[in-house]
């Protein structure tokens, strides 16, 4: 495959879809309904990106149990977060904690 | 310095001064994007691309999420129109963050919203929509766009650098890209996700999408990503109107 070819491609597609109502801005106006919706599209979408990767981190059955570094963390960082209201507080005790439980598991 | 008699040096300070507090608030989600590039590079070096495949993508691509997939269907040797879709799929959500954005770049050169639009990612575009929720002086407002772009700048140069050690390492360390480094996008999403959560329609909207998301989440070209997304989205938006009626019929 030619793989410059590829990239290039995967570009003009990313930054069509970032810019395309950044461009067409003037002459867009939204509906009252869809600016609704539209405040719920960062929580779903995030959301729905990560779910899969902490209850099925090796992508096949789900892992609901103790020995799920990902599990573990997940919860250690929303209560983190929900104490502390601090982003970088939550993402490096997320990260911190998973090693640790991760470490633990396997070795 | 006042902003009535406004001399060109003290508007260039008040950029400046945007684009430093963008680039500063972007901190935290600098960590977080920090292990996830590196394990992409790591992942590009170890595949049948050359390493100077994975800057490229992450100089022009700029978009982590699509790149470590199409990373991932390069190795298993999947057809180019086939990654160019999944590119476009995974990528739609940001045709949605610039919808929530739009009003406040509308009134910018083209130049402008081209270079926004192109450095918006999931971590900017959480940090410039907090700080259009907090209530901004008018010069603040004014100048916006560059808390933005330093922003938007901060992510870029962080995502270049950690793409490159991935890529000088990760022939080095084989063992990297199993280490579970694509934690680190888990935990960021986290620290965007549960601050919005306070109101019940988001944390139903949240807890349907996630549902739907896991459900389906072996159905081919994250089809159900975008079913959990459409779900999640109609939850909130019934809920947040029932709420409503029910307060004016009280």
């Amino acid at each position: 495959m030619n793989y410059t070819l590829l990239i290039l491609g995967m570009a003009v597609i990313t930054v069509l879809i970032k810019a395309i109502f950044f461009i067409l801005g003037d002459r867009l106006s939204f509906p009252a309904w869809l600016n609704q919706a539209l405040s719920f599209v960062p929580v779903t979408v995030l959301t729905a990106i990560i779910t899969p990767m902490i209850l099925a981190p090796h992508g096949e059955n789900l892992e609901l149990n103790l020995h799920n570094p990902q599990l573990l963390a997940s919860l250690v960082a929303v209560v983190v977060c929900l104490l502390g209201r601090r982003q970088l507080l939550t993402i490096a005790a997320g990260l911190l904690s998973f090693f640790l439980f991760q470490w633990i598991f396997t070795g | 310095m006042t902003i009535n008699n406004e001399t060109p040096l003290s508007a260039r300070a008040l950029k400046l001064s945007n684009l430093v507090k963008g680039a500063r608030d972007t901190i935290p989600m600098l960590v977080g994007a920090a292990p996830f590039g590196m394990i992409f590079g790591a992942l590009v070096s170890t595949s049948t691309m050359m390493p100077w495949h994975g800057q490229l993508m992450s100089l022009s691509v700029y978009a982590g999420s699509s790149q470590f997939i199409a990373a991932g269907l390069v190795a298993s040797h999947t057809g180019m129109l086939v990654i160019w879709l999944t590119t476009f799929i995974v990528n739609l959500r940001h045709m949605l963050y610039a919808a929530t954005l739009l009003p406040h770049v509308a009134h910018l050169s083209a130049r402008w919203r081209w270079l926004l639009g192109f450095l918006l990612t999931d971590e900017t575009f959480a940090v410039v929509a907090g700080h259009h929720q907090q209530p901004l002086s008018a010069t603040e407002r004014r100048y916006a766009h560059w808390y933005f772009l330093g922003s938007g700048l901060a992510m870029y140069s962080n995502w270049q650098c950690w793409t490159l050690i991935g890529l000088l390492f990760g022939t080095l360390f084989p063992g990297l890209q199993n280490m579970g480094l694509d934690y680190a996008m888990v935990a960021t999403f986290i620290a965007i996700i549960v601050p919005q959560l306070h109101k019940l329609p988001y944390l139903a909207a949240a807890v349907a999408a996630g549902s739907f998301a896991f459900l389906l989440r072996d159905l081919p070209y994250k089809l159900g990503l975008l079913t959990a997304v459409f779900v999640g989205v109609t939850v909130g938006m019934v809920l947040s109107r029932q709420m409503l009626s029910n307060k004016e019929s009280v």
